[in-house]
């Protein structure tokens, strides 16, 4: 029970869609990512829609350098990773201090909230510190009725004010996975 | 170590750029950002001094933006391998538009010349082929750089890839802006698009 979803387990399956249509509404054209479970079925939609391109990245870094390429020629992107990718980075978000260009990731988050392997607490603790360190903003959404408003808070100060930020979809919204016995 | 016959950087980015056109061109880290300014400021030129291994993976963000536009990803063998992941992110993307060119003199020139790895090891022209980059040459005469030049042209026949051997000269530097925000709003300005 402890490493489920804590609730609405069934409405799940609802905020990947919200995030969706809110990335249609911003005219988000680009769609980086390095896949996550927890991303899967946002990824599916970007993969079937016709104004959206999904892009694969072999390293989140990618992503960052991606996204500024995108807005200077004039279309705007969303970088999609799991907190693990965070730390692959650290040097390449330099480039939003820099170019100050519209800069939105959405990170599904491991390492916390009934987390079962070791491996993802060290950069899932570390996730929010070191986004805020590299000059993001940082905000989070726990539970599914409220991802869509916290997306949209993070796309709208991305987009129309230039800040640079993250939304950290906590391991909590998304259901801990258990491979233990 | 110096090998003869090699070409000058300066010569293959000014043959590169020379017939540009409506090109978009991105300096990496380094030297590479310096040529491109030796050959002229340009409001398409999107200079580097920092990013490391990101100089390709910014040119597909704008390959595939500008779909009409050439872009061409000018910069070096050290940059280059710090972002060799992005090689196959543009393969399976297959950006007609996007060229690359390393100018590759098998060392960082700019911390002291330690070589690098493709000095005896790592074969940048195959690892592009391998990532699905088909165009993909080893370039060793201006002859070749020309042709690579008005090949860029065609934004529907890439991407392609080309290692350039250069050779390990530490040239007078010659700068551009370090001003990010000044870069990509002139960059904005010159296609059309204006400030948020």
């Amino acid at each position: 029970m402890h490493a489920r979803a804590d609730e609405s387990t069934e409405q799940a399956a609802c905020w990947p869609d919200d995030i969706f249509a809110l990335l249609q509404r911003f005219d988000v054209r680009q769609v980086a990512y390095v896949p996550d479970a927890g991303h899967s079925q946002l990824i599916q939609r970007v993969l079937a829609s016709s104004t959206m391109r999904g892009i694969p990245l072999t390293t989140e870094e990618e992503g960052v350098a991606l996204l500024l390429g995108a807005w200077g020629g004039g279309q705007r992107g969303v970088l999609l990773m799991q907190s693990s990718g965070v730390g692959n980075c650290v040097n390449m978000l330099s480039l939003t201090q820099v170019f100050r260009f519209p800069f939105l990731t959405l990170v599904t988050m491991r390492g916390e909230w009934g987390e079962f392997n070791p491996w993802q607490v060290p950069m899932g603790s570390t996730t929010p510190g070191v986004f805020e360190l590299a000059g993001i903003r940082v905000l989070r959404a726990s539970h599914p009725q409220e991802v869509r408003e916290v997306v949209e808070a993070a796309a709208s100060q991305a987009y129309n004010a230039l800040t640079p930020t993250a939304v950290l979809l906590s391991q909590r919204l998304i259901g801990a996975k258990v491979f233990v016995k | 170590m110096s090998k003869p016959n090699l070409l000058h950087r300066r010569d293959v980015v000014k043959t590169l750029l020379a017939s540009r056109g409506d090109a978009i061109a991105v300096g990496g880290l380094g030297a590479s950002t310096n040529d491109i300014t030796a050959a002229g400021d340009h409001a398409r030129n999107l200079y580097l001094w920092g990013g490391m291994g990101g100089a390709a993976m910014i040119g597909l963000g704008l390959a595939l933006a500008q779909p009409k536009l050439p872009v061409l990803v000018i910069t070096g063998d050290g940059e280059m391998l710090m972002g060799m992941g992005s090689l196959a992110t543009i393969g399976l993307q297959k950006p007609g538009n996007l060229s690359i060119a390393v100018l590759d003199n098998e060392c960082y020139g700019e911390t002291g010349g330690q070589m690098s790895h493709t000095a005896s090891a790592a074969d940048l022209v195959g690892v592009a082929k391998a990532c699905g980059l088909s165009d993909s040459r080893a370039i060793s005469t201006m002859a070749e750089v020309e042709a690579f030049a008005k090949s860029i042209q065609g934004v529907a026949a890439g991407p392609r890839f080309a290692s350039v051997k250069i050779d390990a000269a530490n040239l007078d530097r010659v700068l551009p802006t370090r001003d990010g925000v000044f870069i990509l709003t002139r960059l904005r300005g010159d296609l059309g698009l204006g400030p948020i």
